[in-house]
């Protein structure tokens, strides 16, 4: 296949199709999270679940500060992969008009400055996971495969955007396909959490508020 | 129980997976902050107490038949089984290294609900055949005898006949018609006879009618601690039984926290209603008391004292501010712990683990927060509401050689009630 013809079929089909199996996929994983059904709670409750698995949703996103003093690092680090991911995919230019967005964007530098700082952080996540004893023991491949497709598109966006070592039209043919990779295997790693953690704080907060307990 | 089996084990375990639980698997990232808020592994230092990896076997099963992917790897012999080595290698941290504090709950980021399967997993554990014996003896006692220390009616006669003889107040058995219904522990028969003193004194001052059930006076639920539902239900069944034959209004969890998350929350669940009465916890009633000015205290304790918080109680009942209300009455000196409040660190003897002699070890390992956290507040009395924090506290206290009372909350504002004679 041509080089040309590899970008086209990349940003045509082939990303139509990766797309697809992501939705379709997440739909599926949800489903077969929710269809498991619970049981109501008969307990008198002393405040609302509805309002504590709200709050929960939202409120989980700040660390307690007894973790926090533990481990401030890997949480610092959590925060600035998490917002250095949202920043490169949704705040780029090109991605903006790809996506059909009306968003301003950001200027292409700090797009830049923020996709090296984003693979740092990755990289940090990576030695953390290898040395700490806790997250050798709970590790398995999954996460570094996870880890490693979550990379890719960062890797080959900013070699094609500085031209290197391949010629732009193919870093960028890459640089899709790895996107794509990501969408069709997000849906059946622990990628999933990118939409279940709303379930799970919304199921635990949701308990906690019954019983008027902070969460 | 029925005869235990690895297949029953796994069965059970699958019956308690639903959609929180797939949602808590599907969410996990192996971040490992669980472990930081854990006291089993900040203090021993071994990773295999990290929470989430106490609840593998659950995830196993959950992959391998709740989820499509899991299916497709199990065809292809890609996924770990659960048998008879998982049930061996998991039972103590299981039971032993985890005392369902629900602190690794609270940190986890995604919000997965941690302790809340482990409390899940033991009924697999249990129906498998691989639980603590001495939680085995204390659940079949509860049953057979009526609780989990074996303590019978007489034990409670005889304590009912001493508060009499010491006090002049008399409490009568199955009272129709009174207002509330106390429920003891039996820690608190055997170990803490100022409870039901404590109990007799504020009653009196309040007004109130109050009763013991003969057939219900154990709070405690070791079928809970265990994870047997079947016999938690026979447990709690009693004190609802008995609540709604004597038409009391409220039943009074005592100074026990797994008694109050057994009674108040699990029990109309196991039962499958809810109650026709209501639950409170005794520093709720105590609180709601001193609100109205049924009860007046004076004189305030001047040593300097911290609150311990019991994890059923704080973290997972909600009760936090009663008790520092209550002890800002009568203590001049109250200091609060670090992470006090909803965030406070486990006695270390909760869920089970201080019924269990084997987890002796990791518990007194597991109490080095607690001491830690004492030595750098400097106290010279400990006040708690719960009798299992208690004995576990005093437990620690002594065999790290620290000279420090350890007091009951109900028990030190009825040392500070106002004196009879001069309530009108």
């Amino acid at each position: 296949m041509e080089v040309n013809e590899l970008l086209i079929w990349a940003r045509g089909p082939a990303f139509n199709m990766a797309l697809a199996i992501f939705v379709f996929g997440m739909l599926l994983r949800l489903f077969e999270i929710i269809s498991l059904g619970r049981k109501s709670d008969l307990s008198a409750a002393r405040d609302s679940g509805l309002s504590g698995g709200l709050r929960t949703i939202f409120s989980r996103s700040l660390p307690r500060k007894t973790v926090f003093a533990r481990e401030p690092l890997r949480i610092l680090n959590g925060y600035i992969l998490h917002i250095g991911l949202f920043v490169v995919i949704f705040f780029y230019r090109p991605h903006i008009e790809l996506l059909g967005l009306d968003l301003a964007g950001l200027s292409s530098s700090v797009i830049d400055a923020v996709t090296v700082i984003t693979i740092l952080s990755l990289f940090a996540a990576l030695l953390m996971r290898l040395y700490s004893p806790v997250l050798q023991h709970i590790s398995t491949v999954g996460d570094y495969l996870a880890w490693l497709i979550t990379l890719l598109p960062l890797i080959t966006g900013y070699m094609a955007y500085h031209h290197l070592m391949l010629d732009y039209t193919q870093m960028l043919a890459y640089h899709i396909l790895s996107v794509e990779l990501l969408l069709v295997l997000a849906p059946f790693t622990k990628l999933t959490h990118m939409f279940s953690f709303v379930l799970a704080r919304w199921y635990q907060g949701y308990l906690a508020g019954r019983r008027g307990v902070e969460s | 129980m029925s005869k235990p089996s690895i297949k029953k084990g796994i069965d059970f375990i699958k019956a308690q997976i639903d959609a929180p639980v797939a949602s808590f698997f599907s969410s996990c990232v192996h971040c490992g902050l669980c472990a930081e808020a854990c006291l089993f592994y900040t203090e021993s230092g071994d990773p295999k107490y990290t929470p989430i990896n106490k609840v593998e076997p659950m995830r196993r099963i959950w992959e391998q038949e709740y989820t499509m992917l899991g299916k497709l790897k199990s065809a292809l012999g890609l996924t770990k089984p659960v048998d008879e080595e998982t049930f061996k290698k998991w039972e103590t941290m299981v039971y032993d290294g985890c005392s369902l504090c629900g602190r690794c709950s609270v940190v986890c980021p995604v919000g997965n609900d941690i302790s809340g399967m482990v409390r899940k997993i033991r009924e697999g554990f249990a129906a498998a055949g691989y639980a603590p014996p001495d939680l085995i003896g204390a659940t079949q006692r509860a049953v057979e005898i009526g609780s989990p220390m074996g303590v019978k009616l007489p034990a409670v006669k005889a304590q009912l006949r001493h508060l009499e003889e010491d006090t002049g107040l008399k409490v009568t058995l199955d009272e129709k018609g009174a207002e509330y219904m106390v429920l003891l522990s039996s820690m608190e028969i055997m170990n803490f006879p100022e409870y039901l003193e404590a109990i007799a004194r504020i009653m009196k001052q309040a007004g109130k009618t109050w009763t013991i059930a003969s057939t219900a006076f154990e709070a405690t639920n070791s079928g809970i601690q265990i994870g047997v539902s079947d016999l938690a239900k026979v447990i709690v069944s009693r004190i609802v039984d008995a609540a709604e034959e004597l038409g009391v209004k409220t039943v009074i969890s005592p100074e026990c926290g797994h008694a109050y998350t057994a009674v108040r929350w699990e029990g109309p669940n196991l039962i499958g209603r809810p109650y026709k009465f209501e639950v409170k916890h005794i520093l709720e009633v105590l609180d709601e008391f001193t609100k109205a000015g049924l009860i007046r205290t004076e004189g305030m304790e001047e040593s300097r004292l911290t609150y311990h918080d019991p994890c059923q109680i704080a973290r997972k009942g909600g009760i936090v501010e009663e008790p520092r209300r209550l002890l800002n009455q009568i203590a001049s000196n109250f200091v609060e712990m670090s992470d006090a409040g909803a965030m406070n660190w486990c006695c270390s003897g909760g869920g089970g683990v201080s019924a269990n002699e084997r987890a002796e070890e990791i518990k007194l390992t597991a109490f080095n927060r607690k001491k830690s956290q004492l030595d750098a507040l400097k106290v010279d009395t400990l006040v708690t509401a719960c009798a299992n924090c208690r004995l576990t506290l005093e437990e620690g206290l002594e065999h790290n050689g620290m000279d420090i009372p350890v007091v009951g909350l109900t028990e030190m504002v009825a040392e500070h009630l106002v004196e009879e004679e001069s309530v009108s």
